[in-house]
């Protein structure tokens, strides 16, 4: 039957609306709050940031005001998930981890507690409240903890739908997402399943995997390509951790050659995790499209995305040189 | 009303169990688990409505969590004594493949364990957490922490404590070890707590005081507690003990925070503890 399957193609990648990944997390949660009566919601003094309010309004019982404690808030919450209950914390990606890792660390991973710690306005398209809150560096500190899942959605539908199956998914689980409105291309329908990647193109010249917003610029990136002479395997490795090793093997086997885009630091991020894969199983020519080991500043997300070197010209031009280098 | 001389009797064991699991892996916490022995021994053998079946969700009883995971050797000791595991486990603690590792976990299943402590400041949060999951069961039953008193100094504690009064936490029963030693020296010295009764007070906390070295004591004390909560207010016991207490040369200094006692030390307190339950085999050692 599989032949009969049509191939992964950028024509039916469209987009119509922008919506924030956020706002997919917060319908999200309500869905996971009518599916799930143990499920439990708690937010340190940013709710309508995280859009955790359709939660609060439909669920005040289960709902709990953190105040800006947030070490506290992970605390409690790994002491909820020791009585059954799934928790879901909400902050800012930068108060989700760095802030509290020690608190992650040891109350919720090493205690395999099934907290899911959901974070909003991670990465530089925060914008103009500069680096202090911009954090690049919290998939490498997560992914870094034994036993944590850690997932970057790339658009408002697939933010929900990750929002649900990680209620479904036993254990801690870091989700990250942002404050942009940001194109919505992800298939309403579609099922997500965590550690499984997305396949959006087939090609033969070059893989890139992109994460979380960057997937729609890689998405742009592949059709000037396209048009170029160039095909893309485009793939959006979602899940970080556990990464989807089999499908890039698969690809880069084909491709030669990978490209990764993520709005994080190099250090830590999809492209680290990417290169320990192949350098062991498949060594290939890899670039990076990343933060390159710097904190970001304030700006609109579009001219953050430009001066940082995540835009679309910045993945062409590392698809070209990796070609180049195979 | 327990027995005294009974719950005194296992606390002695209790106290040998912590000098021989520490002199036998020449390293651990002794001082502040002799302080807290009379206390726990209470505690696991008459104020908690535990099963003895370990089950981490814990519905229906009521539950500890200890927050200076460090005193691990005297709730390694009470667990084991309460049926929680088996006693010769004891002579694993802190070697290599055990599931009593240096501060408590779950990760190894130990029975008993629902979070890892060690990291201070921590287990209050998680208590308060655990509190308001039984509320939200319709759980009747309590949930107490125990912390040191050096750990009121992380700044977590005093997150909980606000939210704990804020949710109106009132199915939580704190208590502070309130030795007035850490690793440093003298708390007072170290970075003193001012106040401490006024301090949980402004909090919003119902406070109590009690003697945790002397039995008697934290029998009424625990039980006059219990019935102060369901009120609206989170309760805040202050305990005070000797780190070390139990064994004269141990008393009442942070020395033996973190160190373990030499061969000559080790018979000189266990000359000083009645054997009372059995000591654990510890084999190739005539301790």
């Amino acid at each position: 039957m599989d032949i009969l399957k049509t191939a992964p193609s950028l024509d039916s990648i469209v987009s119509t609306e922008k919506k924030a990944t956020r706002d997919g997390f917060g319908a999200g949660l309500l869905e996971v709050g009518k599916k799930y009566s143990n499920s439990l919601a708690m937010c340190a003094d940013l709710t309508g940031s995280l859009k955790m309010q359709h939660f609060q309004k439909e669920f005040p019982d289960r709902f709990f005001q953190a105040g800006i404690s947030e070490a506290n808030m992970m605390g409690v919450a790994a002491g909820m998930a020791t009585a059954g209950m799934i928790p879901f914390t909400g902050t800012f990606a930068n108060f989700s981890t760095g802030r509290v890792y020690d608190q992650v660390r040891q109350s919720i991973a090493y205690s395999h507690k099934n907290v899911k710690i959901c974070a909003s306005h991670a990465g530089i398209t925060l914008g103009e409240d500069g680096a202090t809150h911009q954090i690049l560096e919290d998939i490498g500190m997560m992914k870094m903890l034994p036993g944590m899942t850690v997932i970057n959605p790339c658009d408002y539908n697939q933010t929900k739908a990750a929002t649900l199956a990680i209620a479904e998914h036993e254990g801690p689980c870091y989700l990250r997402f942002g404050r942009p409105g940001w194109p919505v291309f992800y298939p309403e329908d579609r099922e997500f399943v965590i550690g499984k990647a997305w396949q959006l193109s087939e090609g033969s010249d070059v893989t890139i995997l992109a994460t979380g917003h960057l997937v729609w610029t890689a998405v742009e990136a592949a059709r000037e390509l396209e048009s170029q002479g160039i095909r893309v395997e485009l793939i959006n490795i979602h899940t970080i951790k556990p990464l989807d090793e089999e499908a890039i093997i698969r690809s880069v086997t084909k491709t030669g050659c990978v490209v990764s885009c993520e709005e994080h630091n190099r250090y830590g991020g999809l492209g680290e995790s990417v290169a320990q894969l192949l350098t062991t199983k498949l060594p290939s020519p890899q670039e990076f499209v990343a933060v390159d080991d710097s904190f970001g500043e304030s700006g609109k997300p579009d001219q953050l995305l430009e001066k940082f070197g995540l835009s679309k010209p910045d993945i062409v031009q590392a698809v070209k040189k990796v070609i180049s280098r195979k | 009303m327990a027995d005294i001389a009974q719950l005194q009797q296992i606390a002695s064991q209790v106290r040998r169990d912590i000098i021989r699991q520490t002199h036998f892996a020449s390293s651990g916490h002794p001082g502040g688990s002799l302080g807290c022995t009379d206390f726990l021994t209470a505690m696991y053998f008459e104020i908690l409505d535990h099963n003895p079946e370990f089950n981490m969700d814990g519905k229906n009883e009521d539950l500890f969590f200890l927050s200076n995971g460090h005193i691990s050797p005297a709730w390694y000791s009470v667990l084991a004594r309460s049926g929680y595991f088996p006693v010769e486990e004891l002579s694993t603690f802190r070697k290599i493949n055990s599931r009593l590792q240096g501060h408590p976990a779950t990760h190894e299943g130990l029975p008993g364990i629902r979070v890892a402590s060690g990291s201070l400041g921590q287990g209050l949060s998680v208590g308060i957490g655990a509190a308001l999951a039984k509320r939200l069961n319709g759980d009747h039953k309590l949930v107490y922490v125990l912390t040191g008193d050096g750990e009121l100094q992380e700044g977590q504690i005093w997150e909980a404590a606000l939210f704990a009064a804020h949710h109106k936490v009132d199915n939580l029963i704190a208590t502070v070890d309130w030795n007035g030693q850490q690793i440093d020296g003298a708390t007072r010295d170290v970075m003193s707590l001012g106040d401490l009764d006024a301090k949980w007070r402004a909090f919003g906390w119902d406070v109590m005081q009690m003697n945790g070295n002397d039995m008697k004591r934290v029998l009424k004390i625990m039980d006059l507690a219990k019935k102060r909560t369901g009120q609206g207010k989170p309760l805040m016991i202050l305990m005070k003990t000797d780190m070390g207490f139990g064994v004269d040369f141990m008393a009442g200094t942070h020395v033996w925070h973190g160190k373990a006692t030499n061969r000559e030390q080790t018979i000189n307190a266990l000359n000083q503890l009645e054997e009372t339950l059995g000591d654990y085999p510890y084999s190739g050692s005539d301790l």
